[in-house]
């Protein structure tokens, strides 16, 4: 009997020929990531580290430092960055956590990675075994090294079918959500020829969606375009994995991509909760916000400035746009896709978490309405528990921003 | 070690941000601790007692990697029992110390304020009183270990790995 990408990972990572679901392993991870969030949240920070040179410290939700509780959190981080000589990604080389383990190839496939925050199985894109940890356990794998895991069953998505138009990764994850629900306690794996035609930005962004599925691992196959992407950003050894021939799964589900349309999730959760754009009644919205660790990317701002050329955001309507990270910020800046966006009505922030949970740069007022390309819709997410998030694809978002309520891209 | 208190239950995909709004974020953790459930449960905090336990529906604690675990530890909470507990909260309670057990069906077989009983090395949840007895699946040595240590960041503390950040 065989073994999944994920049993794989773990298996090594724990020292044992095979692993099975059900089993609980103590595993050492190959990569530790922890934010700004956790030094602001928690009092304690470590006196020895296991391995600094596996350790980074990536400042991201709030940058810059809106508060003092922030701020102080940040000084608390350098401190320790500096002390046992670990990677620091600060203000100015930062991004949000999950881009820059992309960027930085941080994530390598066939590796275990450990972040304090909770859309890491993003990395499973780089077909990297990776899950968001707590803030007690990201200090425990600093300190020692190690992480404890449960194998939980597979599922595998096997995608095939043509791509329509505006349809991407945000709306596979939405027509999953539709179809099927969560997966609690679940990995799930993702392959066919519909993924192979994804770019790396947007599988990234399926991997990191599956967090709102409530999935633990998630995970890509390493092809040829993921192993150039990586070729040209680090010279470190890796080995990828793949399933077994006889790999056992929970179940396989194929879906067919050409079926697929712009969706978004409506208020307040996204398991069977979204539904196509079309069948929307039109609910006009406050603000736009195109951003995050899902949607913050380059595929996003350029899907934004396709869209937005030339025309105007909706006098009632403010759009804000967070690129994720420096480097995608820089790279629309060279592109054109930020003057393109200002010159649309549009606010650029700096890259952060910012508006995404709420903490600043887009917060909502009481009774507004936002329709956002972040990853979560739960009440009170981006302000007061009296506004609403609507969830949706930048391509999607834009269009939306330009009519003043929630639209289909294709009709625009 | 058996854990007994009254119950309280709640409903389906209960999420982190219900549990820790963003609001708590830069008060005291005494102070934090009153927010939880402010938008779902107005009042609720004021009600509960040390030694509660909480009952919930599926997925509960469905969301981020916020420390939500350790505010109900503050409220006095003993234990959390779900239909389905997620991944994420269910690995926060653990390392935070708060026994976390998974339980199909506990949500149906629970009314507020009933007496619940949980064996965790038996792996039984019993409700004292109607007398229905649950399985809730033996909690591994691993994270007994763990929870009977306080959690991770107790554990790590007296292990010398720890030392106050001073903010
Ligand atoms: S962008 Fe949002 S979801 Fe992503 S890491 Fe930041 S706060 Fe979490």
């Amino acid at each position: 009997m065989g073994m999944t990408m994920a049993e794989k990972v773990l298996a090594r990572a724990s020292g044992r020929e095979v692993v099975r679901p059900g089993d609980i392993l103590e595993c050492s991870v190959d990569q530790v990531v922890q934010v700004d969030l956790s030094f602001a949240l928690m009092d304690k920070v470590p006196t020895r580290v296991k391995s600094p040179e596996k350790i980074s410290v990536i400042f991201d939700h709030s940058v810059p430092a809106p508060s003092v509780k922030d701020a102080d959190g940040m000084a608390i981080a350098r401190r320790y960055a500096r002390k046992f000589g670990l990677k620091l990604y600060d203000v100015g080389r930062h991004g949000i956590c999950h881009q820059v383990i992309m960027e930085n190839a941080i994530a390598l496939p066939g590796t275990l990675l450990a972040c304090g925050d909770s859309h890491t199985c993003a990395a499973g894109a780089l077909n990297c075994a990776a899950r968001g940890l707590g803030d007690a356990e990201i200090l425990h794998a600093a300190c020692k090294g190690t992480a404890w895991y449960i194998v939980y069953p597979t599922v595998l998505f096997e995608l095939e079918g043509n791509w329509g138009e505006w349809v991407s990764g945000k709306d596979v994850l939405f027509y999953i959500a539709d179809k099927h629900g969560d997966f609690v306690n679940h990995n799930l794996e993702f392959n066919g020829g519909a993924v192979e035609e994804m770019i790396l930005d947007d599988r990234h962004t399926l991997a990191t969606m599956c967090t709102e599925l409530s999935a633990e691992f998630v995970m890509f196959p390493a092809d040829a375009k993921l192993l150039s992407y990586l070729r040209e950003r680090t010279d470190r050894a890796f080995e990828p994995v793949s399933s077994d021939p006889d790999a056992v799964f929970e179940s396989v589900l194929p879906i067919d991509v050409s079926d697929i349309e712009p969706y978004v999730a409506l208020p307040h959760s996204v398991p069977h909760n979204t539904i196509p754009i079309r069948k929307l009644d039109r609910v006009r919205i406050d603000q736009a916000f195109i951003g995050s660790c899902a949607n913050g990317k380059l595929q996003d701002l350029s899907a934004a400035a396709t869209i937005l050329k030339g025309k105007r955001v909706a006098p009632e309507v403010r759009l804000i746009v967070t690129p994720s990270s420096q480097e995608v910020y820089l790279e629309a800046v060279r592109l054109g896709y930020v003057s393109t966006l200002v010159e649309a009505g549009a606010v650029i922030t700096p890259p952060t978490c910012g508006a995404c949970f709420g903490h600043h740069m887009g917060v909502l007022a009481r009774g507004e309405r936002c329709i956002s390309s972040s990853t979560r819709n739960f009440k009170g997410r981006m302000g007061s528990s009296e506004s609403e998030v609507y969830l949706a694809s930048p391509a999607s978002v834009a269009a939306s921003a330009m009519t003043g309520y929630i639209v289909d891209p294709r009709e625009v | 070690m058996l854990i007994k208190g009254r119950v309280w239950v709640f409903g389906d995909n209960v999420d982190t941000d219900l549990m820790m709004p963003h609001g708590a974020f830069d008060k005291p953790r005494s102070e934090q601790a009153k927010w939880v459930f402010r938008a779902n449960r107005p009042g609720w905090v004021d009600l509960v007692k040390k030694g509660d336990i909480l009952v919930a529906g599926k997925n509960f604690g469905t969301g981020s990697s916020r420390p939500a675990a350790l505010l109900f530890k503050e409220l006095g909470i003993d234990a959390v029992v779900a239909d389905s507990v997620n991944g994420l909260f269910y690995r926060n309670c653990i390392d935070f110390g708060l026994p976390a057990f998974n339980c199909a069906s506990v949500s149906d077989s629970f009314r507020e304020n009933e007496i619940a009983e949980i064996d965790p090395r038996a792996g039984t949840i019993r409700n004292v009183t109607t007398g229905i007895s649950l399985k809730t699946g033996k909690l591994p040595e691993l994270l007994l270990k763990i929870i009977a240590a306080g959690g991770l960041v107790e554990l790590l503390t007296h292990e010398g790995y720890l030392e106050p950040s001073g903010s």
